[in-house]
């Protein structure tokens, strides 16, 4: 262990009471000097980017022929077709490009709509207790009982082939981890100095609630909303892959320009490889920032 | 203890019941009724009102709930709409693959996690701990079909080294199945070609299935061993001037793999549901290509079925652990 690891473990305790504005701006100015979140943050800006203009980056249309093919024969990256042609002639390029919005639409909505939930279900428990916490937190270990992926599936199959059941069902997914997350974040602030504190001034239940616990307990949030990004383009690409996805064949998805490539693998392993590449990139990039993020946050790595 | 075990018992009670109520509310929820799906367009008010009568569909909703558990209870899952053969019998033909499969891919898991996890918490700051981490953020990132389709190319369809699908290769004569584990099988039945060739199967679908409980397995370890060796009882062992070996294997290994205990518990539900998804790439008959099928011929039926019992079989697995747990540490049983 570095000295400065060693000070760091004594300092824990001492640090994690200074929170709260200063911590952002701490948080902040570590993320700026760690070449690996600047990596990963670099990786997330690109794939943002990418998914907001690319209808004017992408050289062919979505549907476009841009080339001649047979089930025998899709020529794989060229000069002219950087990441070659799919198996109905279409630019991959063009459509690994077009298909970034789509993993981002999926990861955002997703990532919104569970967090909502998630959050509403964790303040209410954690803030009001007794048998309505009881009550949540027993629903929540019914839900964590069956695997995400799965459970995914069901939400997804209940609610018919389309992008937005694809969101929903990982939306769904999520509600409980954040859920869980935030209620035992507050549960941890509510024995808080700076909370009895606010309720010995005489300050209603509500606006300890929101003003004061709430903004302490939301950092580890934050960083799980990151990396929920990632874990949601994968998983609606796996979904892709057992066909519950969107259909419409114009709006080129990553996941199931994967799915489809199977059929083509010995012959045009090109078709798998880029859209693969692509998910690991996105993915990657969350998962980079919101990892360093996380330790950014967290007085224990404060060096 | 036995309290501690009695009272763990007890906890899963409500959780299962609870899961069958979201089961049975789930099947409500499907599009299409059951009386529309069986019928079609030949339905007419009273053949549907005939159908509803046959299953119970006429009868109030906690009645049609007492039923569905009391089915349950008794393992009658229904019938699969694909095979029209009962869930429960095509759950006992799929679940010895999907078995192996998954115990060859935790083998692999812990058997690499947990050595690359010590050594690169031994060597903290090391290109050998560096790569550990990154290969763990590409285990997590990369998603599990899409590492099947590379070792399916490059392992299968261009090395020729592996099977490129299925479980096991029809050209070889004279296999007998008697428990449905392939490799055992074929020790039992002393067919040393038929365990080899059904291993080979197993070899690339596993490393795929295996990838991202390696990355969490190989995270949790290294964390873990770096809090414990800068543990007060850890400079007291070397003060003492006790071996290495002994501080390693009496002080350090045994407080740094209680957390791994529990996380590899937890690996079982991406295990299970990741082989929905390695089991559809490699053409494997087991349980999780029967599900990713069921999804394409809308057979709710079996993935209700499916979601039940692989939920119980984690809630379970997961119970087994807290107890062993409790029986290793003795902390965890007064909480």
């Amino acid at each position: 262990m570095s000295l400065s690891e060693a000070e760091a473990r004594v300092d824990t305790a001492v640090a994690a009471e200074d929170v709260g504005g200063s911590l952002l701006k701490e948080a902040w100015r570590r993320l700026r000097r760690d070449p690996v979140a600047i990596t990963g943050g670099a990786m997330v800006a690109l794939f943002v980017l990418v998914a907001v203009i690319g209808p004017w980056l992408a050289p062919y249309g979505p549907s476009d022929r841009a080339g001649a093919v047979t089930p025998t024969m899709i020529p794989g990256p060229s000069s002219q077709f950087w990441f070659g042609l799919d198996d109905l002639g279409r630019d991959e390029l063009s459509r690994v490009i077009l298909g970034a919005r789509q993993s981002l639409l999926v990861g955002v909505v997703s990532l919104v709509l569970g967090m909502i939930g998630g959050l509403t279900l964790g303040v209410l428990a954690g803030a009001l207790g007794g048998w309505v916490d009881s009550l949540i937190m027993r629903i929540i270990d019914i839900v964590l009982a069956v695997p995400g992926l799965l459970f995914a599936i069901g939400v997804a199959a209940a609610l018919g082939r389309s992008l937005q059941s694809v969101m929903i069902a990982i939306a769904v997914v999520n509600v409980p981890i954040f859920a869980r997350l935030l209620r035992g974040q507050m549960l941890s602030q509510r024995e808080a100095d700076y909370v009895s504190a606010a309720t010995s001034v005489g300050l209603r239940r509500r606006v300890v609630v929101f003003r004061h616990i709430l903004p302490n307990s939301i950092s580890p949030v934050i960083v799980q909303g990151t990396l929920t990004l990632a874990t949601a383009i994968i998983d609606a690409a796996g979904l892709a892959f057992l066909g519950l996805g969107g259909t419409d064949p114009s709006v080129p998805e990553w996941g199931r320009m994967l799915a489809d490539s199977q059929d083509y693998l010995s012959g045009a392993i090109h078709l798998a490889i880029f859209p693969g590449l692509a998910i690991v990139f996105a993915a990657l990039g969350f998962t980079l920032f919101g990892e360093r993020l996380r330790e950014a946050l967290d007085p224990k790595y404060r060096r | 203890m036995a309290r501690f075990v009695v009272r763990r018992l007890l906890l899963l009670v409500p959780i299962l019941l609870g899961l069958s109520i979201l089961l049975f509310a789930w099947v409500r929820a499907l599009p299409g009724s059951t009386a529309n799906s069986l019928l079609g367009e030949r339905g007419t008010p009273e053949t549907i009102a005939a159908v509803e009568r046959l299953y119970g569909l006429d009868q109030p909703i906690a009645v049609q709930y007492w039923k569905y558990l009391k089915q349950s209870a008794t393992f009658d899952l229904g019938t699969s709409a694909q095979t029209r053969r009962p869930v429960t019998d095509e759950m006992v033909r799929l679940f010895p693959g999907t078995i192996e499969l998954t115990a060859v891919a935790l083998v692999i898991a812990v058997g690499v996690g947990v050595p690359l996890g010590y050594f690169a918490a031994r060597r903290y700051g090391t290109w050998l701990d560096s790569g550990a981490i990154v290969g763990s953020l590409l285990g997590v990132t990369i998603p599990v079909f899409f590492l099947g389709f590379l070792l399916k190319y490059v392992f299968a369809i261009k090395l020729g080294w592996l099977p490129t699908a299925g479980r096991s290769d029809q050209r070889i004569l004279g296999v007998d199945h008697p428990t449905g584990f392939y490799v055992l099988d074929g020790f039992i039945t002393g067919n040393l070609a038929a365990a080899w060739d059904a291993f080979k199967h197993l070899v690339l679908p596993a490393l795929a299935l295996a990838t991202i409980p390696l990355a969490i397995i190989t995270r949790i370890t290294r964390a873990s061993v770096l809090d414990v060796v800068h543990e007060d009882y850890v400079r007291t062992a070397e003060a003492k001037g006790l071996l290495a070996s002994t501080i390693t294997r009496r002080h350090i290994l045994r407080n740094a793999l209680l957390p791994v205990v529990t996380i590899i518990g937890l690996q079982l539900g991406l295990l299970l549901s990741g082989a929905i998804l390695t089991e559809t790439v490699f053409v494997f008959n087991g349980v999780g290509k029967f599900v990713a099928d069921s999804i394409r011929f809308r057979d709710y039926a079996v993935i209700q079925g499916f979601i039940l019992v692989f939920a119980v079989i984690y809630v379970v697995v997961n119970l087994l652990v807290d107890i062993a747990y409790g029986l290793v540490d003795p902390r965890v049983r007064v909480r």
